[in-house]
């Protein structure tokens, strides 16, 4: 056997236990600063506090992050939706391209999050309308940039092979420029995903309903409640640790065989 | 019946309009190949030889002169799936393995499963690729993707096979062996070869005729007649004949007589 075969499952361990081994030194130094030496101030709680609060609050703490998890998700599929129609309409015609660029150009400049007051006015205090479509503008962006790419990266010998083989127009969209888009669709949307979790949480902090994870965040700061503050940023970071893995699993699933 | 003609062209030229003015890239070419006839074409670079072939497989259209494929225009040709194409590259989908690359144009054109697995393994056995069968592209050496190529390039039974340099990225052994095995599966098929290449022995070792083309503007040149029989092995490669032949299409891409030194 060669020695790469040897090397591999120890390798393979080390990268798995390295991330491991740092989180549970951080926190180990959390501990030591918090709770042992007593030196941080009163907004940084003691992550066994963050935990306990975390197991006893989970029952509002979840309703919280599906609502907030809900946004993300229904924006992140309504402007992957959007984007992904674009982009074929501007990968098949050039004036529509020429149409959109400038857009998507000024769209991806826009702090979106700052559209959110603006939003959340417009659709009324009540609805969840506005943080959606936040979340949704954000999305739209990655997953456009990204799919209008992919559908533009098929090989002219892929091409005069279709045309050789008489393949209609559809059969060559099915066979060749699908496939070659989806990798890159799916990396659009693992980094759409993040974002669009993001864009829905922090658009809570700019008004809207009295729900979500963002708005309890900034209520149990405000009023002292650090340790729950906490727990909701950790139920924050799971939405976005569940949608971006789904994400990779996915790319994974489809980009394993590379081009030759 | 008369004999058939698997290509005829008579004054084909293909002009390309480019910024700085217009490039002619092919000018009154005259050829015809007839069934089952394996013809090179050869020359240096931009004398047009895969220009010609394209035109032929009507992946470009030609600018003037008349085209014809088995007595068909060459689009019609093509709809009607009359020749397979292989290129430089093998061109392979990598999401699909060796037998789904195989079966692309047989797929394309509606044949029923079980017919299509039953041709796809026939023709892996052609290429000698049975046992990859379940394999992807990046699993595979470049000569074995360039066979799975040949075979899909096989895959509707074609009279006309046109091969732009499929051998030119291989290396000097996989080279011969898939020479070898290309005149082989040609008898076999009987199909009509086009071939473009860069290297005067394979064109010689592979071809019935050789057309040696030159650029600026691309036009053929030279139609050396080779001669050299049905069977093409590896003796033939070190016969007295073959040597002969390879100087003589030497000669017509010079333009001179090479002389050397130990035949004053």
């Amino acid at each position: 056997m060669s020695s790469a075969t040897y090397d591999a499952p120890v390798r393979g361990w080390v990268r798995f236990a390295a991330p491991v081994v740092v989180g549970l030194l951080m926190i180990g130094v959390w501990i030591l600063v918090v709770d042992v030496l007593d030196a941080a101030p009163r907004a940084l709680p003691s992550p066994i506090a963050i935990v306990e609060e975390f197991i006893l609050r989970f029952g509002i703490i979840w309703e919280d992050m599906m609502i907030t998890a809900t946004n993300a998700l229904t924006g992140l599929l309504v402007g992957s939706i959007v984007a992904i129609v674009l982009a074929a309409l501007a990968a098949t015609f050039r004036p529509i391209d020429g149409m959109l660029a400038p857009l998507v150009a000024s769209i991806a400049v826009v702090p979106i999050v700052a559209l959110t007051p603006i939003l959340n006015t417009m659709f009324g205090a009540s609805s969840q309308f506005g943080r959606l479509s936040v979340a949704a503008i954000a999305a739209f962006v990655p997953v456009f940039v990204n799919v209008l790419r992919g559908l533009r990266q098929t090989r002219p010998v892929h091409r005069d092979l279709l045309r050789a083989s008489a393949a209609t127009s559809m059969q060559t969209f099915r066979v060749l420029t699908l496939p070659t888009a989806l990798p890159y669709l799916l990396t659009g949307l693992r980094i759409a995903s993040s974002i669009a979790v993001i864009a829905a949480l922090v658009a809570e902090y700019f008004g809207g309903p009295a729900d979500g994870i963002g708005t309890a965040i900034a209520t149990y700061a405000k009023s002292g409640r650090a340790s729950l503050a906490f727990a909701y940023v950790a139920g924050g970071i799971a939405i976005g640790l569940a949608l971006f893995l789904v994400m990779s699993l996915l790319e994974r699933a489809v980009s394993r065989r590379k081009p030759v | 019946m008369t004999t058939e003609f698997a290509v005829r062209a008579s004054g084909v030229g293909k002009t390309f309009p480019t910024k700085a003015g217009d490039v002619v890239a092919l000018t009154e070419v005259e050829l015809t190949v007839s069934a089952g006839e394996f013809v090179s074409l050869i020359g240096p670079s931009g004398c047009g030889k895969s220009t010609l072939l394209r035109l032929i497989a009507d992946l470009d259209s030609a600018t003037t002169g008349e085209l014809e494929i088995f007595g068909k225009p060459a689009a019609k040709a093509r709809i009607d799936q009359d020749y397979g194409i292989a290129f430089q590259q093998a061109g392979l989908l990598p999401w699909r393995t060796v037998g789904g690359n195989i079966a692309l144009p047989l797929e394309l054109h509606g044949m029923a499963k079980p017919a299509r697995a039953k041709r796809v393994a026939d023709l892996a056995e052609l290429v000698g690729l049975t046992d990859f069968i379940d394999r992807y592209p990046d699993q595979l050496s470049g000569g074995m993707q360039q066979r799975v190529a040949i075979a899909r390039s096989l895959a509707e039974q074609p009279r006309l096979l046109l091969m732009d340099e499929p051998f030119g990225a291989l290396d000097e052994m996989t080279r011969e062996y898939l020479q070898g095995e290309l005149t082989r599966i040609a008898k076999e098929t009987g199909a009509a070869v086009v071939f473009v290449t860069h290297s005067i022995p394979e064109a010689v070792f592979l071809s019935d005729r050789v057309v040696v083309m030159s650029p600026r503007p691309g036009r053929i040149t030279e139609i050396v007649t080779t001669d050299l029989g049905e069977v093409r092995d590896e003796t033939l490669r070190e016969s007295p004949e073959y040597f002969t032949r390879v100087t003589a299409v030497r000669e017509a891409l010079h333009g001179a007589p090479v002389e050397r030194a130990n035949e004053r």
